[in-house]
Order: structure tokens, then C-alpha cells, then sequence
């Protein structure tokens, strides 16, 4: 069985625009899936449905098993919390907590904050020494490479992230792409949007995406 | 357990720095709540202190409680009035003046004198104005009322034969002075209790006493009660005027302190709900990310429970310090005197703080649970 598998899904936001249409997707286990596609295409929209943030308004989209449109609102984040790891394109970090402490947050809604834990994932993106730096006193790529730790420290089987390297310069995009394909060939299975082709060819695969539609490469 | 303990932590840690570390605005925040405290403490206390300390002030005005002879007897043993004032007990007893009335003559015509304890006359009526001085007790002095002496044209310093109605005894007396009340005291005339005694042969007898007492009607009424029960000799009688103005006045002044707390409280629970509100806004973005890392709606709604619980609880105990000092300079300027710390009111007002910003945080929560975790995505 796919880890991910959408059929005809479509999005519409307030009964008119509609970003996404005859969408059809399937995703492995272990798989890296590149979303290309011009700014507006639905690639966020897309992003947000898999990660069980919103909820598609036609189709089926099956995630580990669960049909989505069989779950109510609590069920969907509970399975965000329990499936997916999220990585976006503007860092997001708690600002009022130190690097560690955003990532025991995830621990502390996800089931028991364990601090070694948190620390273990901090090294393993080569940040142990910034643990208790606040956000503002770490440089965006130290930032970003919280956040992954952050998207890895619940064990998701699905990590997502939105342009991960869309306010990073080359050499942090390097660092962070490195870790991205470190984790895939860990087994981790990962979505990345991205408008880079260099980003996009770190990928196993890569799928297009225009005005809502879906199309391979 | 112990996970839980891990989770709870946690969870302190977040709200703790959740106002730590965002200084400013909670500091904002934090003052709008000590202020509310501080203005609900004084006030309360206030409130409680002031039928104390104005019932205080009111005894400027002259007796409270009248004790009378009762059950067929026209005069009171002047040692029972020592049960009466231990029944009295728990009320500060301001003063308590006896007189003996009695009809003696100047000149030939009858007057009203009445001897008395003037050092307690100075306690029960300080209102009485005096031109000369009181009787000092060890001469033969007397105090003659305005009227008296308006008939009798006689100034302070002069001396006027007092005598007996029967003519049994005569003896000339010192006008120590003239008192003048706008009552019917103008009409008397006044010597000590002692001599009045001597001279009509009525050792430890007096007509009645006249007593200042720091209470309530209500517990005049209650004292009168008691009395009637265990000491049927002497009948006390509450200065009805006296009692129901100083009632009506205390009434209106805890009314005035009533309302103005409660429009504080209102003030204080729009104010820290409108900077609830502006906190929710400006942290739309963190609560739909905590959202998209898993927070369900119970949790964000604890979280920003906690954040004002706890400002509650710090406002609350900045606003009670100052609220007490506040009161203490209320107490030392309006009625000369410190007011003491109350530890009910204090634990009141803190709970009170706690309350109202949590209150005021219930519609901001709403606001915040509403958020979608879709805009971290969209970088809103
Ligand atoms: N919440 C929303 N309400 C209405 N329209 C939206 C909303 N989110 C996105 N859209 C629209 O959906 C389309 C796809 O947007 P998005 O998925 O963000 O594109 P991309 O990420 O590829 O730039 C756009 O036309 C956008 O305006
Ligand atoms: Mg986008």
C-alpha cells in the first residue's frame, strides 16, 4: 500500500476559487517527490492538504492507511501530529522559546518532552551548542535546521516543506539540502515545493504543477 | 507520572517565557491588572474600614445610647452601670456621662441642674462650646447653660447663691463658665456629680448616662435587646436621629465605594481583554504553528489561560501592595489613623485579579482557537 495516495482531489476556497483540480498522486514509502511550479499553481494549497491542515473539498486523499474524508477536524490533527513533519519556507520558530524548547513544544504536543531527545536531534543538524539560543540570535539557515530537527523529533512518516530554501543563501541551502538527502536515504519519505531546479533535481521525483493541475515531469 | 511531570513543565516553561520573554506587551498588560488590584483592594478595604472609622468620626456628634432607669425606679445605681458597659463589650465606648438631675434655686426661681463627670461630657458632647471653663471639680463651680446665664446676667468669674428648694441649704457657687449646645442644655445648669450627690443626700445615684459608643444601629438595637433580657433596671434607648443618620450616611458612602469598584472592574476586564485581544492578533501566526505542530484547540486555550492566570496572579499581588498602601494613606489623611492589613482581602483581591483577567481572556481565546494552522504555510 502507497504511504500517500490522492485521488481526483480538488480545492476550491469559499466556493470559488478553485487552486487544485483532477489532482492525482501517489506517494512510497522511502520516496523524495520534488512540486514544481510557478508561483499561484497550488502548490502551498496542495502542501496544506497532505499535511492535514485543511481538508480538500472533492476527491479522496488516503495518508498511512486513513482516508481523509473520514476524519473530523480533531482526528486530522491528530493525525498531523502523529504523521507528518513540518518544515516552511519562513523558519517559524516560537520566538519567546530557545532552540531546544522549540523542539520539546512538538515533543509536549505530540505526547512527553524529553529534553535529551531534543538535544540528540539539535546535534544531529550540527546545532548542539546553539540549544539555548532564542530564534533571534541564530542566522536563517541555524534557523531552518532547527526546524528540521523540529519536523523529524516525532518519528512522522511524511516530512513536507515548503520552499525550505526559499530565504537561504547557497551555502545554507547546501547544508539543508545535504540533510534533506541524508534523511531520504535514512528512509525517510519526503515532499519538498520548490521553484529551484537544482532543489528539484535533489529529488527522486519531480511533478509539475500548473494553474491547479498536476502533470510528471 | 513522572511524564506527566515532564509535560507540565513544559507547558510552564512556555507560559512563563510567553511573558518573560515578550516584555513589553505583557508588561502593559501586567500593569492593567495591578492597577485594577490596586484600585479593588484599596477600595475594599476601604469599604470595610469606613463604617469603623466614620462611626468614629460620627461620635463628634454626641451620644449614641441613652441608659435609663426602668422597671418603676426613677434612678440607676451608678455601680451597675460597670455590667452595662461590659455588655457593651467589643465596642469602643467613647465616653459615658452620668448625670443626676435635680431641682435647686437661684434667686428665688427653680432651675434644672444636673451633676455630672465632665472629664466624660468633654468625650460624650465635644461639640459643646464653653465660655470660661468647665467645672474643675474641687471648688464649688458651676456651669450655667446660655439661657441662664442670659437671665440671670451673670458673666464667668461671678459668684451666684445655689440653694435647696426647701430652703434646707444655700451655698455660694463660681460660674466657671457659659455653654452653649443650640439644645436644651442652655436651659440647665451643671456641677459635679459629686457634690450634686452631697448635697441631696443621693450618694451612687444618678438620673441617667448619657454614652458614645462606636456601633451600628443594628447593634444598639441588639444591645437593647440583650439588656432588656438581663438587666431590667436600666432601660438603654438608642439616639434614633443620631443612629439612622449616621446609617444613612455610612450607606451611601460603602454604596459610592460599591459602584466605583465594580466600574473598576469592568475597566480592568476591558482593558486586559482588549490587550488579550492585541496579544491573540499579534500572535496568530505562533498559535497556527503550534497548531500545525499538533496543538488541538485545548490546548492553545490553556495556554493563554495560563499566560493571564499568571498575570492575574503577579498583577494581583503588585495591585494588593499598592492597594494596601493606597488604603494606609487613605486611612493616615481622611481618618488619622493606619488601617490594618486584612488577609481575607488581600487573598480576595488576588483571586479577584486572577478571575477578571481570566474572564477578560475567554473571548480572546475564542478568537485564537479559530485560527487556522493553514496561514503558517502561507506565511501570513
Ligand atoms: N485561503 C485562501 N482563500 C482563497 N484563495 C486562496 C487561499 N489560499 C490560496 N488561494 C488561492 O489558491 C491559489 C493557489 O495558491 P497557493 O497554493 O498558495 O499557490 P503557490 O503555493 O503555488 O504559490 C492562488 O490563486 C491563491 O490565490
Ligand atoms: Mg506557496
Amino acid at each position: 500500500m502507497s504511504l500517500l495516495k490522492l485521488t481526483d482531489v480538488a480545492m476550491v476556497y469559499g466556493g470559488r476559487v478553485t487552486a487544485l483540480e483532477h489532482v492525482n498522486l501517489t506517494v512510497e514509502k522511502g520516496d523524495w517527490l520534488a512540486i514544481m511550479g510557478p508561483s499561484g499553481s497550488g502548490k502551498t494549497t496542495l502542501m496544506n492538504i497532505i499535511g492535514c491542515m485543511d481538508k480538500h473539498t472533492a476527491g479522496q486523499v488516503v495518508l498511512d492507511g486513513i482516508d481523509l474524508n473520514e476524519v473530523t477536524k480533531n482526528e486530522l490533527t491528530q493525525i498531523r501530529r502523529d504523521k507528518i513533519g513540518m518544515v516552511f519556507q519562513q523558519f517559524h520558530l516560537i520566538p519567546y522559546l530557545t532552540a531546544v524548547e522549540n523542539l520539546m513544544v512538538a515533543q509536549y504536543y505530540h505526547s512527553i518532552p524529553d529534553r535529551k531527545e531534543a538535544m540528540a536531534a539539535l546535534e544531529r543538524v550540527g546545532l548542539a551548542d546553539r540549544a539555548d539560543h532564542l530564534p533571534s540570535e541564530l542566522s536563517g539557515g541555524e534557523q531552518q535546521r532547527v526546524c528540521i530537527a523540529r519536523a523529524l523529533i516525532n518519528y512522522p512518516v511524511l516530512i513536507l516543506a515548503d520552499e525550505p530554501t526559499g530565504n537561504l543563501d547557497e551555502k545554507n541551502e547546501k547544508l539543508v539540502m545535504d540533510l534533506f538527502r541524508e534523511l531520504n536515504r535514512e528512509g525517510h519519505t519526503i515532499i519538498t515545493v520548490t521553484h529551484s531546479d537544482k532543489v528539484g533535481q535533489a529529488a527522486k521525483r519531480i511533478v509539475i504543477i500548473e494553474h491547479g493541475h498536476l502533470r510528471d515531469a | 507520572m513522572l511524564m506527566n511531570l515532564q509535560r507540565i513543565k513544559m507547558y510552564l516553561t512556555m507560559v512563563t517565557n510567553a511573558l518573560l520573554r515578550r516584555k513589553l506587551r505583557m508588561f502593559i498588560a501586567l500593569l492593567a491588572v495591578a492597577i485594577g488590584a490596586t484600585i479593588i483592594s484599596g477600595m475594599i478595604t476601604v469599604y470595610k474600614e469606613v463604617p469603623e472609622q466614620m462611626g468614629r468620626e460620627f461620635r463628634a456628634y454626641g451620644a449614641n445610647l441613652l441608659l435609663l432607669p426602668a422597671g418603676g425606679s426613677t434612678t440607676i445605681q451608678e455601680e451597675k452601670l460597670q455590667s452595662v458597659y461590659q455588655k457593651l463589650q467589643g465596642h469602643e465606648i467613647v465616653g459615658s456621662a452620668p448625670f443626676l438631675y435635680e431641682r435647686l434655686k437661684i434667686n428665688e426661681s427653680p432651675i434644672l441642674v444636673g451633676g455630672t463627670d465632665f472629664d466624660m461630657v468633654k468625650k460624650v458632647s465635644p461639640y459643646w462650646q464653653i465660655n470660661g471653663a468647665m467645672p474643675s471639680g474641687s471648688g464649688k463651680e458651676l456651669l450655667l447653660g446660655y439661657e441662664l446665664a442670659e437671665k440671670f446676667q451673670v458673666k464667668p468669674g461671678e459668684r451666684i447663691i445655689l440653694a435647696l428648694g426647701d430652703g434646707s441649704w444655700e451655698s455660694p457657687f463660681t460660674v466657671s463658665g457659659i455653654v452653649r449646645t443650640g439644645g436644651k442644655e442652655e436651659q440647665f445648669a451643671y456641677m459635679d456629680l459629686k457634690q450634686m450627690q452631697e448635697i441631696v443626700s443621693k450618694p451612687g445615684v444618678i438620673s441617667m448616662a448619657q454614652v458614645s459608643v462606636v456601633a451600628s444601629a443594628a447593634e444598639l438595637d441588639a444591645f437593647t435587646r440583650q439588656m432588656a433580657a438581663e438587666e431590667p433596671s436600666i432601660h438603654p434607648q438608642t439616639v434614633k436621629q443620631i443612629a439612622s443618620s449616621e446609617q444613612t450616611v455610612l450607606g451611601k458612602l460603602q454604596a459610592l465605594v460599591l459602584l466605583v469598584t465594580v466600574v473598576v472592574l469592568l475597566l480592568t476586564l476591558v482593558c486586559v481583554g482588549t490587550t488579550m485581544t492585541e496579544v491573540v492578533s499579534e500572535r496568530r501566526r505562533e498559535i497556527g504553528l503550534k497548531k500545525a505542530l499538533g496543538a488541538d484547540n485545548r490546548n492553545i486555550a490553556a495556554e493563554f489561560f495560563g499566560e493571564s492566570c499568571m498575570l492575574g496572579l503577579l498583577g494581583g499581588i503588585l495591585g494588593t501592595v499598592c492597594g494596601y498602601l493606597f488604603a494606609q494613606a487613605v486611612g493616615t489623611n481622611v481618618f488619622g489613623r493606619s488601617l490594618q492589613v486584612s488577609v481575607p482581602i488581600a487573598v480576595m483581591s488576588v483571586v479577584l485579579s486572577i478571575a477578571v483577567t481570566a474572564i477578560a481572556t475567554m473571548l480572546p481565546v475564542r478568537t485564537a482557537v479559530k485560527v487556522e494552522p493553514a496561514i503558517v504555510m502561507r506565511g501570513e
